[in-house]
């Protein structure tokens, strides 16, 4: 899988996208396209969770406390959910 | 495609209705979370009438009369307010015939409201072109048309006359409106599994997605499953059909005792009941899966103090059904790690014990098992609202067979 995500750019989670917290993580689930995701922990759904609230995923990352060197693996999950329309990049007014 | 990271696993279809397609993305690790259950079911069945126009004969809920008990309207808004709260993503409604309940409609409406939404089953009979318009104008309304054959031969010999014309009526309805997706689904039976390709081409034909699901013997599925269920070269022949149309096929997770012939079948591949699915009955009743309608897996009432939520966190059945399996006699088998003993339900009601192996066990254990229980001691299904006769013809009155027919009173004389 390719992982040209781009880090620096605003995202959010898609207006149609149900986030649900789990024991394990989230299910999140996409009414447009009838799909279901996971998220593996309670910090990459801090940093899905906060995406609007930040000028940039990368921004998103480091305020729910995500180090340099786990970065790569925070950047390919947003990746899967970018592919799978589950987060999408927001316009900046 | 699945797609997967350590973080994150994308693009699944979700299970009971259609599952996860995870598995193999994430060996064991996903599908053990799930084993020990979920916070609120991923969606659940909810049986919003025993009322039915139909009769078919392996219906899974014995349908056919209303129950008088039924939820009332305020009852199923409650219900809906409730999924809301437990962020319930979407309900599968089913009956009977859910369309003919006069509050449908406005329940449809009320739950995509309230961000539940609705993927319904129905044999078509109220899928007008009208409403075919309104169903293809909403994100968050599915609609599952069931046909049992590729002919009206073959259909309407287990769902009765004039289904298959219904069936294929309200699929042209979707169609011309501009609904894409919607869903065909087929109980695969001895009769229609050599039209798997005329299956696919009837939903190809209609923008349709293609759908199959196994007859179980549940309901008045138990008096014909030993006829109608598929023959072990049929199985087999089933497996091999589903593996090369992958993810352009749903099952609903219903095929996954078939895994054991080789690489797994897509989905969760686990028996979801009281884990990641459920069922409300139409008079509330929750019950571990839509499978199981018999008071062994009935796990509470959503009219019970604390509703459907307290029967999905503290039903003392769901948490033994989340207890981590044996896999009793089936865990010597090597093909355990695949089918999972296979289906509770099916196991159940055909007498089989529970931790066995599963009457179309494709290792032949469960053919073995079967010759050995006595098939008329097997448990029956604890509810039976089908029609006491055939379905009445509306606009045809029988004539009265005696007179206490016509008048309660009749022939009744003061001594």
């Amino acid at each position: 899988m390719s992982t040209d995500f781009d880090l620096d750019r605003p995202w959010r989670v898609d207006p149609r996208v149900s986030v649900r917290p789990e024991p394990f993580g989230a299910l999140l689930y996409h009414f447009g396209t009838r799909r279901l995701s996971f998220l593996k922990n309670q910090r990459v759904l801090a940093v899905v969770r906060s995406l609007a609230d930040h000028p940039s995923a990368r921004a998103a990352c480091a305020a729910a406390g995500v180090t340099e060197a786990e970065l790569p693996a925070y950047t390919r999950a947003l990746h899967a959910l970018a592919q799978s329309s589950m987060i999408s990049e927001r316009t900046v007014v | 495609m699945t797609l997967t990271s350590d973080l994150a696993l994308g693009s699944g279809k979700p299970p009971g209705g259609d599952p996860a397609r995870t598995a193999s993305a994430a060996p064991g690790r996903l599908t053990d979370l799930f084993q020990l259950g979920l916070d609120a079911p991923i969606c659940l069945t909810w049986e919003l009438t025993y009322a039915c126009n139909l009769s078919c004969v392996h219906c899974l809920s014995s349908s056919g009369r209303r129950d008088p008990r039924e939820l009332s309207t305020a009852e199923c808004k409650q219900v809906i307010d409730t999924l809301e709260r437990m962020q319930v993503f979407y309900v599968n409604i089913g009956g009977g015939e859910p369309t003919v309940r006069p509050d449908f409609w406005e329940l449809v409406d009320y739950a995509t409201a309230h961000h539940v939404g609705v993927k319904f089953s129905t044999n078509g009979v109220k899928i007008t072109p009208d409403v075919a318009a309104r169903l293809a104008a909403s994100d968050y309304v599915d609609v599952q048309i069931s046909l049992d054959g590729a002919t009206a031969a073959v259909n309407d010999a287990v769902r009765g006359p004039g289904s298959y014309d219904t069936a294929l009526r309200a699929m042209a309805s979707l169609h011309h409106a501009g609904f894409r997706g919607f869903k065909l689904s087929v109980v695969m039976t001895r009769h229609n599994i050599p039209q798997l390709d005329a299956f696919k081409a009837i939903a190809d034909r209609y923008g349709a997605q293609l759908r199959l699901t196994r007859l179980r013997p549940s309901g008045r599925g138990a008096d014909v499953w030993h006829e109608l269920h598929p023959t072990v070269d049929q199985q087999r022949s089933l497996y091999d059909w589903l593996v090369a149309h992958g993810e352009q096929v749903l099952t609903g997770d219903s095929f996954f005792h078939l895994s054991a012939y080789g690489s797994a079948l897509p989905g969760l591949n686990l028996c979801g009941a009281g884990r990641v699915v459920c069922l409300i009955d139409p008079v509330g009743d929750v019950y571990a899966c839509p499978f199981a309608i018999h008071e062994s897996f009935l796990a509470g009432s959503v009219r019970d103090q604390g509703g459907f939520q307290a029967v999905w966190r503290d039903s003392p059945l769901f948490a033994s059904l989340r207890a981590p399996d044996t896999g009793g006699a089936c865990r010597s088998c090597g093909s355990y790690d695949s089918c999972r003993g296979g289906c509770m339900a099916a196991k159940f009601f055909t007498g089989l014990p529970l931790d066995g192996p599963d009457p179309e066990c494709v290792r032949g254990h469960g053919e073995a098992a079967l010759a050995a229980v006595d098939a008329s001691a097997a448990p029956r299904p604890s509810v039976d609202h089908s029609h006491r006769t055939v379905p009445v013809t509306i606009g045809r009155r029988r004539p009265p067979e005696r007179g206490c027919d016509e008048s309660p009173l009749a022939g009744f004389a003061v001594p």
